[in-house]
This record gives C-alpha cells, structure tokens and sequence, in this order.
C-alpha cells in the first residue's frame, strides 16, 4: 500500500521530468517550445465550456428536483434480483452523471451505514471503479467538435452496469 | 446526446413542478452553471502545462520513441492508427495518468489524444471507431488508487480504510475489459 501510495504520488513529477531532460539532452529550445504548446491551454478551456455548461444545467436540474431519485426508485424492483442492495442504488445512478454529486452521496452513505459494512464497501468500490460518463464524453468530444458519438454512449453504459454488478459480487466474495 | 439532454431537462422541470420546487430551476440557472464556467476556467492551467509539455516532448522525438514502445497495445485496441502517430503517446500517457489518479492532468493529455484522433478521422463530425474506444476505456475508468475514497472511508474511521483497493482494481478490470469488448462488438455495425 505505501509502495503504490509513492507511485502515486511520484508518477506525474516524474514524467515531467522525463520529458524535460529528454528534451534538453536533444537541444530543444525547451522554454519557447513549452510557451508555443501552452498557449493552447486557454483555447481548450473556451472551446470546452458551451459542453460543460450544457451538461452541468442538465445534470442539476434532474438531480436537485428529485428527478433521479424517481428514476432510482423506478428501478429498485429491476435491480434486487441481482443482488445489489437499494441503498447503493442511487450512487450507480448519479455516478456516470456527476463527479461531485456521487462524491456527496458516498459521503452519505457510509456516515449512514458506516465504512465497515457490506454496504460501505459496495459503495466505495463502486465509486473508485466507475468515472462520470458524459461530462467526459461532453468535453471530449465537445472540444474537436465531433456532433455524432455513435455507440460510445451504449458502450460506456454496458460497462458501467459490469463495474456496479462487479462491485457488488467482489464484496460479496472478498467481505462475507 | 440531444434527445438524453432535452429529456433530462424536462423531467427535472416535471419533478420541479410536481414537487412545487420551482425555484430549483433558478438555483441551478444562477448558481451551478456558473460552476461549469469555473471549473472549465480552473482547467486552463494545468491544460496549459500539459500542452506546454507535449510540445517538447512531441520536438524531442521522445512522443515517437513512447509511441514504438507502445505499439503492440494500441495496435491491438485502435488498428486505424497509423504506426508513430503522435495520439499514440498522447493516449497512453492519458492512461497513465488516469492510473496514478492525476484527473485533471488526465484531461488535459486526454484532449491531446482527441485533437490528434481528429487529425486521422475522416468524418470530422461523425466519431472515429478509436475515439469511441479510447473514451469507453477512459470512462471506465483505470485508476490504481482511488485516494479520495479512500480519504472518506479513513474520517468516517474505518478499520481499514484502504480495504476496498483490490476490489476496485478487480472491478475496474472487469469494466474496462467489458468496455472493450462491448465497443468492438458495437463498431462494426456501422462501417465508416
């Protein structure tokens, strides 16, 4: 564990590193290159905001109006025979949806059910394991300007049910 | 993407309306879009870094050296990448960053590897079977140490906070092959 906590930490410091001895040993003007390359930064931001914006109204509006917990409930009689438990139902919902809000219901529900639990456990392994799906998707694909995704969507979604159903059998093995 | 956004809308505004909450609506119009604009704005710096970095790296030739290196994996996932293309490094340094949790450096190399896709995609409308794939392993999310779980799980004074390691890589693996799998399935549908 302390070993893959230094990883970690020392990955991206160390690639830097990497690039940048690399290109000083190969005589690149490393400053006025950087600066060249930086100054699409800013670019990127602007180009990427309409999307962000676009989603962020979107995702807030259903989740502060309590329209994800009806779709979560809709759902509940689909999912119990699969063996995952209601409470960590909502969070598979709001993940692929938002960063933050699966963050604050993660919170919740292992203040709630605690850290130790079948519950607590599903929950986080569920949350470590699965990423916010169309806010990716929106910057993406928003910032080359791509209007069709095809079957990204669907894919994503497919993988996205195999990391909740696969959280839920793991604990189950790993923690009973 | 258009009929799921209209239709997330409009519930949320049926919920709002049905629950007498209208004044949500306003809340999320002042204040949470307001967010999206920070945070794409909090974006710029370490984007700015990235690109800087990618640049030097993409002079030196080590972009090209990463990218033979690298070869066998990114052949076997995109096909449509011509050999020593730049999105080949961009891509799998997005994937490292992703493992080691570093989000918004993953973002910014991640754009990296879009805009170069661009550049080899033949409908720049339409997405390219290699974005597609390269967005449903990096939705599905590959990261080794989920530190800000494990934070939570330590303050609500878990026994053993960094428990659930192995069970998110086990699960993470689980996606990522399913993600893989199920975009190679899909992509031949509809031939470019």
């Amino acid at each position: 564990m302390k070993i893959l906590n230094l990883i970690s930490i020392t990955a991206i410091p160390v690639l830097m590193t990497i690039i940048l001895l690399h290109g000083l040993i190969k005589g690149v003007k490393l400053y006025d290159v950087f600066i060249e390359g930086a100054q699409e930064g800013f670019k990127t931001a602007v180009k990427i905001m309409p999307y962000l914006i676009a989603i962020f109204l979107a995702v807030n509006i259903m989740r502060k109006s309590g329209g994800m917990e009806l779709l979560t409930k809709i759902f509940i009689p689909l999912t119990k025979p699969l063996g995952i438990p209601s409470e960590v139902l909502p969070l598979a919902f709001i993940r692929p949806f938002s960063g933050s809000g699966s963050l604050a219901l993660l919170k919740d529900i292992i203040t709630t059910y605690g850290a130790d639990t079948f519950i607590g456990r599903v929950a986080s392994t569920m949350m470590g394991s699965a990423e916010t799906i169309f806010y990716t998707m929106a910057i993406y694909f928003g910032a080359v300007g791509i209007q069709k995704s095809r079957h990204t969507v669907f894919a994503a979604l497919i993988s996205h049910v195999a990391a909740v159903l696969a959280s839920v059998m793991i604990c189950r093995l790993m923690f009973r | 993407m258009n009929i799921l956004w209209v239709l997330m809308i409009l519930l949320g505004m049926l919920m709002a309306i049905v629950t007498g909450n209208i004044n949500i609506i306003n809340d999320v119009l002042i204040n949470d879009v307001q967010e999206a604009v920070v945070f794409a704005i909090s974006l710029t710096g370490i984007m700015a870094v990235w690109l800087g970095l990618m640049n030097i790296a993409k002079r030196s030739g080590l972009m090209n050296s990463l990218s033979v290196i690298f070869r066998p994996i990114i052949r076997l996932l995109f096909p449509s990448i011509p050999v020593n293309h730049p999105a080949t490094s961009a891509i799998m340094m997005n994937m490292m960053a992703n493992m080691f949790g570093a989000g918004n450096s993953a973002t910014a190399l991640g754009l990296k590897a879009m805009e170069e896709l661009q550049a080899i995609n033949s409908n720049k409308k339409v997405a390219s079977n290699a974005m597609c794939m390269f967005l449903v392993i990096n939705m599905s999310s590959i990261q080794l140490i989920p530190l800000t779980v494990i934070k939570i799980r330590a303050d609500a004074a878990s026994a053993f906070p960094e428990e659930i390691i192995a069970t998110t890589i086990f699960t993470t693996t689980i996606s990522t092959v399913v993600g893989i799998l199920a975009c190679k399935a899909l992509e031949g549908r509809k031939p470019q």
